[in-house]
């Protein structure tokens, strides 16, 4: 008999074996986000399987809950200024740092890239100590401005990951053309490297939108965030208010990470 | 020269000219961002640092007797001028506060410091007098410890602007009045179990996603791409959860009557419900499930550019398929490894919000005890030299992690 023959069913079930583990592995990943979502649903107030009955009464209990309607709103103040100010920021240095090199870029880049690193407790240590010196704890501006700062490494990867694709003759043509630096960027670069920038922007948005450290230390009771107030709901009383707040967010995510998805294949598209 | 050799220099000019503005222009475009963080990050860092060598409290309110104490062999009776000196800076404190804020920090240095220096400060303004042998008796009269040594030692020690004791706190070590550095004793040192503690909860949690994420990125690497993302995508929806709603999701799950013991019951296998919560099993779970994406993402994308053929060639000249796995293939993937395992453990060892929600008191983590100084002692020193700690620890393997990724550009 063939050696080779009795070793073929073991291969089988190793690679079926492999194959368990890593569905199972993903259903670790995917189920405790999903798991939570028909809690927000029940009419019970107690967050356990099975649901008794449906109902709408968190969701009602939520939209007139004056707390977490402002911490929605001051959310949405800023993560959007946090995403801004980043993406400004972030975009300019990739497309500068793009096509040059010199001595020290590295170390320059890890510094760029460090809020990304850094302990973000040791973050929120520091900038309270240096802005409540200058009167900037305990307000939005503060807290939009260090939000900004932790978002601007996804800028700059982001950005720079796509101008690795790009064309620096388009540049050159359009200058040779008679445009103007400003122009050049406005109708050559910037057009080609959106979809770049769009995604750098919502990973900004994303990582401020989720920000809840600094807030602890940086933000008074008037600047009380979305992840602020839920971090007080869990430590305190986990009600299915909560379990609505999740599913709301687990739904404006989810959008945001298709958004990217997609951008990133039209960045492949776009690039080539 | 000729003029063919004068063009050729002149345009070997303007290309240096050109690359010279370009690099300017470069640098120009990136200033506003350094700016930017420079205020923002950098110096907030900065300010850390330094709070975690700042000692201005005794320094600035009793400058005449650390002048008096300099040159004391800190054994022996303080000299007669110091009973003086600390009689006229304790008098110039003009608010209470200021005398609280003295009397908080000896406090920390020695117990009893505290009601030994605001009963003193009470008690002024002494009766006028120029005789030291007077002011000694006057002193001792309002409060007898000042005749012991303790005091005057926490004084001189700490006559600096600067000093380096939260620091040596921060990893179980104290100077000594004579201002030799040891250990601190067995049972007060809490800071090296704590530092030991993150580490370890780093490293078993980098241990698991590496178990976890291996496989899954290999069988992810063996499909066509367009089946990769798309499973791609469940590794991603949980990256993009937000936290906070994990941790929710965690609590839900793992609490006594949460699914996960509910069907371990059903299924026979328990007659208890386990403790999955507020210990160390919940913290570790919950970390594995957030930082799994860091592992399975870099595994990925280093598996991915693996050609097939080296493994083919080895079974083909008589390996095991698992002999050429091992030895041909998994030492390809070193580099990935390398790279996810570092990532995970620098993040790792920052967490703050899965422990503060999901642990309990033996699960805390140095970032815990950074907040926990600054809110509730209110202890600046102590959280920014735990802190300092924290960033040492982070930057070096964060170094180590930038080289390792330039090496290796599917990383990148």
């Amino acid at each position: 008999m063939n050696p080779n023959t009795a070793e073929v069913p073991w291969e089988r079930i190793g690679f079926v074996a492999v194959r368990a583990l890593c569905i199972a592995v993903l259903m670790f990943l995917l189920l405790p986000i999903v798991v939570i979502v028909p809690l927000s649903f029940s009419s019970s107030s107690f967050l356990v399987y099975p649901v008794p009955d449906w109902s709408l009464r968190w969701y009602r209990e939520l939209f007139d809950s004056a707390e977490w309607m402002r911490a929605a709103k001051n959310s949405f103040i800023v993560a959007p200024a946090a995403t801004l100010i980043a993406t400004v920021l972030g975009t300019m240095a990739a497309v500068g740092l793009a096509q040059v090199r010199f001595p020290g870029k590295n170390v320059l880049l890890s510094v760029l890239i460090a809020p990304m690193i850094v302990p973000i407790v040791v973050v929120g240590v520091g900038t309270y100590l240096f802005f409540a010196r200058l009167g900037l704890s305990d307000s939005y501006a503060g807290l939009i401005l260090v939000h900004a700062a932790l978002g601007t490494p996804f800028v700059l990867t982001t950005v720079s990951a796509t101008l690795q694709g790009f064309d620096t003759n388009l540049v050159r043509a359009s200058a040779s053309l008679g445009a103007a630096p400003l122009e050049t960027f406005r109708r050559v670069t910037l057009p080609l490297i959106a979809p770049g920038v769009i995604s750098g922007a919502l990973f900004a948005f994303a990582t401020s939108f989720d920000e809840v450290v600094v807030t602890l230390f940086l933000a008074g009771p008037a600047q009380v965030t979305l992840p602020r107030q839920m971090f007080t709901g869990i430590r305190e009383n986990i009600t299915p208010v909560i379990a609505a707040v999740a599913t709301l967010l687990i739904v404006f995510t989810t959008a945001l990470m298709f958004a990217l998805e997609w951008l990133r294949g039209r960045r492949g598209a776009g690039s080539r | 020269m000729t003029a063919a050799d004068a063009g050729i220099e002149n345009m070997r000019s303007a290309l240096r000219r050109d690359a010279r503005r370009r690099t300017a222009a470069a640098l120009l475009l990136t200033l506003p961002l350094l700016a930017f963080l420079l205020f923002t990050f950098i110096v907030p860092i900065g300010a850390l640092l330094l709070r975690a060598v700042d000692n201005p409290e005794i320094a600035r309110a009793l400058p005449g007797t650390i002048a008096a104490l300099r040159g004391w062999d800190r054994e022996s009776r303080p000299p007669a001028a110091a009973y003086a000196a600390i009689v006229a800076d304790l008098q110039a404190l003009r608010e209470q506060s200021d005398a609280g804020t003295l009397a908080r920090r000896l406090n920390t240095e020695v117990g009893g410091a505290r009601s030994l220096v605001m009963n003193t400060w009470r008690a002024l303004p002494l009766p006028a007098t120029t005789d030291a042998a007077q002011v000694h008796a006057q002193l001792i009269g309002i409060d007898p410890r000042w005749d012991e040594p303790w005091i005057w030692q926490a004084i001189a020690k700490n006559g600096s602007r600067l000093t380096p004791d939260y620091l040596l706190a921060a990893v179980d070590l104290r100077r000594t009045v004579e201002g030799s550095v040891e250990s601190v004793d067995a049972d007060r040192s809490a800071f090296r179990r704590i530092l030991m503690r993150t580490f370890s909860i780093a490293a078993i949690v980098t241990v698991l996603c590496l178990l976890l994420a291996y496989p899954l990125a290999w069988w992810l690497s063996t499909m066509t791409a367009r089946r990769a993302n798309a499973l791609l995508i469940v590794v991603l929806v949980p990256f993009w959860t937000s936290i906070l709603v994990r941790m929710a999701a965690w609590i839900v799950l793992l609490q006594s009557g949460g699914i996960v013991n509910q069907s371990l019951a059903a299924a026979g296998l328990i007659d208890r419900p386990l403790a999955l919560l507020f210990n160390r099993t919940g913290v570790v779970i919950a970390m594995v499930h957030i930082l799994l994406p860091f592992m399975v993402l870099p595994l990925y994308s280093v598996m991915k550019g693996i050609p097939r053929d080296y493994v083919r060639a080895a079974v083909s000249l008589g390996s095991h398929p698992l002999a050429a796995f091992v030895r041909v293939y998994v030492p390809q993937t070193y580099a990935g490894v390398a790279a996810g395992s570092l990532l995970v453990f620098i993040l790792g060892i920052g967490y703050y919000v899965t422990p503060a929600l999901l642990g309990g008191p033996e699960d805390q983590m140095l970032s815990y005890s950074v907040a926990q100084y600054a809110n509730v002692h209110l202890d600046w020193g102590m959280a920014c030299a735990l802190g300092g700690v924290l960033l040492t620890a982070t930057l070096l393997l964060y170094a180590i992690y930038r080289r390792l990724a330039r090496m290796e550009p599917a990383l990148a």
